[in-house]
């Protein structure tokens, strides 16, 4: 068989497709021939534009979802689609809250597996074979289908670089949401969004993150105060999320974010391989821990073994009179 | 209020880990303990069960070797018993094999309420819980970090990427939770010996009519080769005595971001 078609879930936010969609996208034009998005939401009139510059020739639009949330409404449409005939022979979801709702419910509607955590995707015409982290990501697998296409692949972010294509905007077609049953009664009733300074966390130049080594919720104000004296974001291990210092969206590693940025600044941070798997793309890593034998040590191009409470406080002093 | 629980048992990630050369598939011996991600579940369920007055906790499970180690501590809990599938026939299965045994045991059961973690930490696929929903026929809410239940109901708090949502859907219902919804308890020493006898139901594949439709029978992808990544050699290490910020201020100067 030949890999022709390949859809892309273009997931949105603030108006704008989220930048694992146009990374997909982007690694989806190399793959196939014809690549196109599938949305929901009530914007694929205002998103056409930039699928479309980013390779998408046609949308397929679920539309407003009510209220709902995207899971079922969205696998129940893709399903319908393919049912009517339209099949694709790979599907790109990107590793976020509603992609891996639709993948695991499509996966099932479909009687097909799905490939999860994915970090690389190539294929040669005909296979696909996909590239996993294991082990925190001291080693790299190498999967490939042998079902049935469509091939869902779940691809964490960061994994591709995305360029436009200088495609038009793409037409927009509506899908019809089938008749979900109990499964599709999962409703929002109130979105709450936290405040945010600066660049957002995975789009940022430089992020600054701390962790349990702070001490306290308050010393994290010191992390905060490098971030915005280098313009940079300001991230966190799961251990301060957990213990409610700071709120998820600041999260990195494995179940939070994956940041690439210039520099990576980590303070009080130990280096547990779930955390290093999101961040260890860094291009460069400056790493503040008291304990020598640190494992984030091992990755770090400048360690330094000291007290965050007396290092971060006159380095932000330095920086300060620096002006 | 009767709440199914989904854990798994995994090798203690302390110890070092490793894939079959051969397989390909997570070398799974010698002693399994109960998933640190769904000991939140545990606790989650024990409490909602405490809340409404009454009803069970069911732990379900698919492991093998007929393990019970990471059960025990989920009895120890206070889970109420616990259905276990072990079947040489599910070696190598993928999460949509393991959600299709999973919801066959759940069936049985019949809860209000389903919990697991939002992602294993061995596995990290973080599909089984969905797929377990959509085979059920059932709603799903994942990312909770705040569990209610009132009037056939259950109100999530569910993490997003710019804060949190509230979600609401009717019982029965499959959520899962991430490590901020509860503090776990540690198994008191009077739990610890009341699960020695809690009831351990264990099930084959034939018993859930899936013969054939799981394990390596089932599966539908395959690794073609496992390498070494590259790894980050670590750089130079400066040890604070006083003056160590003005080598991460060089360093910064090196970088032009000062
Ligand atoms: C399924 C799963 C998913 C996970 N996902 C993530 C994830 O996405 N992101 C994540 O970060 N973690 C994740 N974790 C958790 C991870 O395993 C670690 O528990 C966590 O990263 C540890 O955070 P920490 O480094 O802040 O804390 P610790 O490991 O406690 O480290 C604190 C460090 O601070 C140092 N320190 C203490 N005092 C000082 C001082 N005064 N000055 C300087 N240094 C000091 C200590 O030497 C230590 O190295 C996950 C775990 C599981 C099981
Ligand atoms: N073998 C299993 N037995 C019981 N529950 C499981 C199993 N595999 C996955 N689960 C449940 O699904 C959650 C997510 O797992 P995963 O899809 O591997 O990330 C786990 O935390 C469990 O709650």
């Amino acid at each position: 068989m030949s890999i022709d078609k390949i859809w892309v879930l273009a997931e949105a936010a603030d108006g704008s497709p989220i930048s694992s969609t146009l990374e997909l996208l982007t690694q989806a034009r190399s793959m196939a021939a014809t690549v196109e998005a599938v949305t929901w939401g009530g914007d694929a009139a205002a998103l056409a534009g930039e699928l479309g510059n980013y390779g998408a020739s046609a949308v397929h639009d679920v539309g407003d979802l009510g209220g709902s949330l995207p899971g079922a409404p969205v696998a129940g449409a893709i399903a319908a689609l393919i049912a009517g005939g339209n099949r694709p022979d790979v599907i790109l979801v990107p590793t976020t809250y509603d992609g891996r709702d639709i993948a695991g419910r499509l996966s099932v509607k479909l009687d097909l597996p799905v490939i999860t955590n994915v970090v690389g995707l190539s294929s040669d015409g005909d296979t696909v074979t996909s590239e996993h982290g294991v082990f925190g990501g001291a080693q790299l697998v190498h999967a490939q289908f042998t079902a049935a296409t469509p091939w869902i692949f779940i691809v964490r972010a960061k994994s591709f670089t995305a360029e436009p294509s200088g495609g038009g905007a793409a037409p927009v077609s509506a899908v019809a949401v089938p008749e979900l049953g109990s499964t599709g009664t999962a409703t929002v009733l109130q979105r709450h969004v936290e405040e945010r300074q600066g660049p957002k966390l995975d789009e940022a130049d430089v992020v600054v993150s701390g962790g349990r080594g702070l001490g306290s919720a308050e010393a994290y104000a010191l992390v905060e105060e490098l971030a915005k004296l280098l313009r940079g974001a300001a991230g966190a291990s799961r251990a301060i999320v957990d213990a409610g210092w700071v709120p998820y969206s600041h999260q990195v590693g494995q179940t939070g974010k994956t940041v690439k940025p210039t520099l990576y600044l980590a303070l009080g941070i130990s280096g547990a391989t779930q955390h290093m798997v999101g961040m260890k793309g860094s291009k460069n890593i400056v790493a503040i821990n008291k304990d020598r034998d640190a494992p984030i040590f091992s990755i770090a191009d400048l360690g330094i073994v000291g007290d965050v409470h007396k290092v971060v406080p006159k380095l932000i002093e330095a920086l300060k009179a620096r002006g | 209020m009767n709440v199914v629980v989904c854990v798994k048992q995994i090798p203690d990630p302390a110890a070092p880990q490793a894939l079959d050369p051969q397989t390909h598939n997570l070398v799974r011996e010698g002693k399994l303990i109960l998933d640190d991600s769904d000991s939140y579940g545990v606790e989650m369920a024990l409490q909602l069960a405490e809340q409404a007055g009454g009803g069970e906790v069911t732990i379900v499970s698919m492991a093998p070797n007929g393990e019970t180690s990471g059960l025990r501590t989920a009895l120890a809990m206070g889970a109420a018993k616990a259905i276990l599938i072990s079947d040489e026939a599910l070696r190598g299965s993928d999460a949509l094999s393991t959600a299709k045994v999973l919801a066959k045991a759940i069936e049985r059961v019949s809860p209000d309420l389903v919990l697991a973690a939002t992602e294993s930490t061995d596995g990290y696929t973080g599909t089984t819980p969905v797929q377990v929903a959509e085979l059920l026929g059932l709603p799903s809410i994942t990312f909770a970090k705040k569990v209610s239940i009132a009037g056939g109901k259950v109100t999530v708090e569910r993490q997003t990427e710019a804060g949190y949502d509230e979600v609401e859907c009717p019982l029965p219902a499959v959520v899962t939770v991430t490590a901020g919804v509860v503090e776990p308890r540690y198994p008191s020493f009077k739990g610890i010996m009341a699960a020695k006898s809690k009831p351990v139901d264990q099930l084959t594949v034939a018993d859930l009519g899936l013969e054939g439709q799981v394990g390596s029978a089932g599966a539908r992808q395959a690794i073609t080769d496992v390498a070494d990544a590259d790894t980050r050699q670590s750089g130079e290490i400066v040890v604070d005595e006083g003056d160590a910020h003005e080598r991460v201020v060089q360093f910064l100067e090196q970088l032009k971001l000062v």
